[in-house]
């Protein structure tokens, strides 16, 4: 589905993040990057949907390289979903807010162009993405906090109202980047658990982890990043019982 | 204080036997007028200011050839040509007395560009143009306070920047900097005590005019004070009711 030929990038101080990466995405992959810090992961992962631009290389995405600058990217943004780190949610609104803001500015701004399909009404665009939010948010269980603020909810609570904004544009593939990295420990498993039910349900998912747990358990591909290369890609099993790679070894050693 | 109440008495007789209250009623509506008129044109140009500072320096380069293009692009001499005028204007319209403008604006400018406009107009206009420099460095600054989080979350949900600019940045910018700006529609609201320069009647030509009514400048005066301390209190608290408002998304229930 995506295909990443010969990516790099160099920050505008000249530091090279990603030094050239080949990498090939099918449909329904999970695949958990894991490594050290600094080694270019959360960069390379924020480079799939050009959060970073890309200074050298491809991302063939539908047939269609989203590397290049001249792309609309917020087209192919909208079957991207993403998770940050930070959860991100938009403070100044609602959850629900939240959640629907994308998909009714993006559906009536598609409705209105000529010759359109979509025939809805805007109303009937707000009253579908409302039904939907609320199907999404009676998934992880948090109807009750739909006209709540973000202000108000705990790390677990909002990450996974996170997930379920990128959800509500119904995307291809989702995202990650270490979406357990800011959250209690208790708040952990929460997050995880939405994460692997849409893993069940044959989501395509790319996953930046320090969670070698998720990556074992639910993962199909993990990867080894360091000093911005692939220097090991593997299924679970061979990856963490069979390591072939010194570096990651060595990695594995200290984080088991 | 004998002397004092006849002064008193002057002044009331002034007010409101020979028609000084209409005057006071004019400068005050003139006051008021320039102030809020002047405000709203300053936010509105003050955000685009602040908008155009802020827009990340467009990267095209052709791959491979890492920031060789960049500076011949189209876009990025726009942004450059936008930024330098942007930062020109602020430049300017702080480093001159606001009489200064006023004076140039009606005396100089305008009649050379041949329109004709009234103390009023040109009052307006000025301190629209004169808050707007100064909003843009206020409004700049509450749009570098949000999160940087808050414009990624919108650009990876395929929304373009100027929809999560408007409908997630500048809403919590504004809520930032409220306090700030209450401040600039106060300085404001005093500033406009100078406009009589253009021959707009404002607050103080109307007492002005009921003390020259009959010399008796020390009560008018003292009452004209008054009246810019109620108005500065009055929008205070309109300003804290405001921002308790929009601090509604912060509080915890």
């Amino acid at each position: 589905m995506i295909d990443v030929i010969n990516l790099k990038k160099t920050f505008n101080d000249g530091f090279e993040v990603i030094k050239g990466i080949d990498l090939t995405i099918e449909k329904g992959d999970i695949m958990c990057i894991i490594g050290p810090s600094g080694s270019g992961k959360s960069t390379f992962l924020r480079c799939l949907n050009c959060m970073e631009d890309a200074t050298d290389g491809q991302i063939i995405y539908h047939d269609v390289d989203i590397a290049d600058p001249s792309v609309d990217i917020n087209v192919h943004r909208q079957h991207m979903g993403m998770v940050f780190q930070h959860f991100n949610l938009f403070n100044n609104k609602t959850v629900i807010q939240n959640i629907m803001m994308a998909p009714v500015h993006i559906q009536t701004k598609a409705a209105k162009k000529k010759g359109s399909q979509d025939k809805r009404s805007r109303e009937q665009i707000k009253k579908d993405a409302y039904d939907n939010a609320m199907r999404l948010l009676g998934r992880i269980g948090l109807e009750d906090k739909a006209n709540a603020y973000p202000s108000t909810l705990s790390g677990g609570q909002k990450q996974r109202i996170a997930i379920v904004r990128a959800l509500a544009m119904n995307p291809e593939v989702m995202l990650f980047d270490e979406p357990t990295s800011a959250l209690d420990p208790e708040m952990v498993g929460e997050v995880l658990d939405v994460m692997k039910e849409l893993a069940k349900e044959g989501m395509t998912m790319v996953v930046v982890t320090h969670e070698m747990g998720f990556a074992k358990e639910v993962a199909n591909k993990v990867i080894f990043m360091d000093s911005g290369k692939i220097l090991e890609m593997n299924s679970p099993k061979e990856f963490f019982e069979n390591p072939q790679n010194p570096r990651l070894k060595e990695f594995l050693s200290k984080v088991l | 204080m004998g002397s004092f109440s006849l002064k008193w008495d002057k002044f009331v007789s002034v007010l409101i036997d020979s028609g000084g209250y209409k005057k006071v009623l004019e400068g005050l509506g003139n006051t008021l007028l320039i102030a809020v008129v002047g405000l709203v044109i300053g936010i509105i140009i003050g955000t685009l200011i602040a908008a155009v500072r802020v827009l990340p320096v467009p990267i095209k380069w052709k791959k491979g050839e890492f920031n060789k293009d960049r500076k011949r692009s189209v876009k990025y001499c726009l942004d450059k040509f936008f930024k330098g005028f942007c930062s020109f204007y602020v430049g300017l319209f702080r480093g001159t007395p606001v009489v200064v403008q006023l004076l140039v604006f009606y005396y100089v400018l305008l009649p050379l560009m041949g329109i004709k406009i009234t103390g009023v107009g040109v009052s307006i206009m000025v301190f629209g143009l004169n808050s707007g420099a100064y909003i843009s460095e206020i409004m700049r600054g509450g749009i570098l306070s949000v999160d940087r989080g808050q414009m990624e979350a919108g650009r990876a949900l395929g929304l373009s920047y100027g929809t999560t600019m408007i409908k997630v940045v500048i809403p919590q910018a504004v809520k930032n900097i409220l306090p700030t700006l209450g401040n600039e529609f106060i300085a404001l609201i005093k500033e406009t005590s100078v406009v009589s320069f253009v021959g707009a009647s404002d607050l103080y030509v109307a007492f002005n005019y009921i003390g020259s009514n009959n010399y008796e400048f020390m009560v008018p005066y003292i009452v004209m004070a008054v009246i810019y301390i109620v108005l500065v209190i009055i929008i205070s608290i309109g300003v804290k009711m405001l921002e308790r408002r929009l601090r509604k998304s912060d509080r915890r229930n």
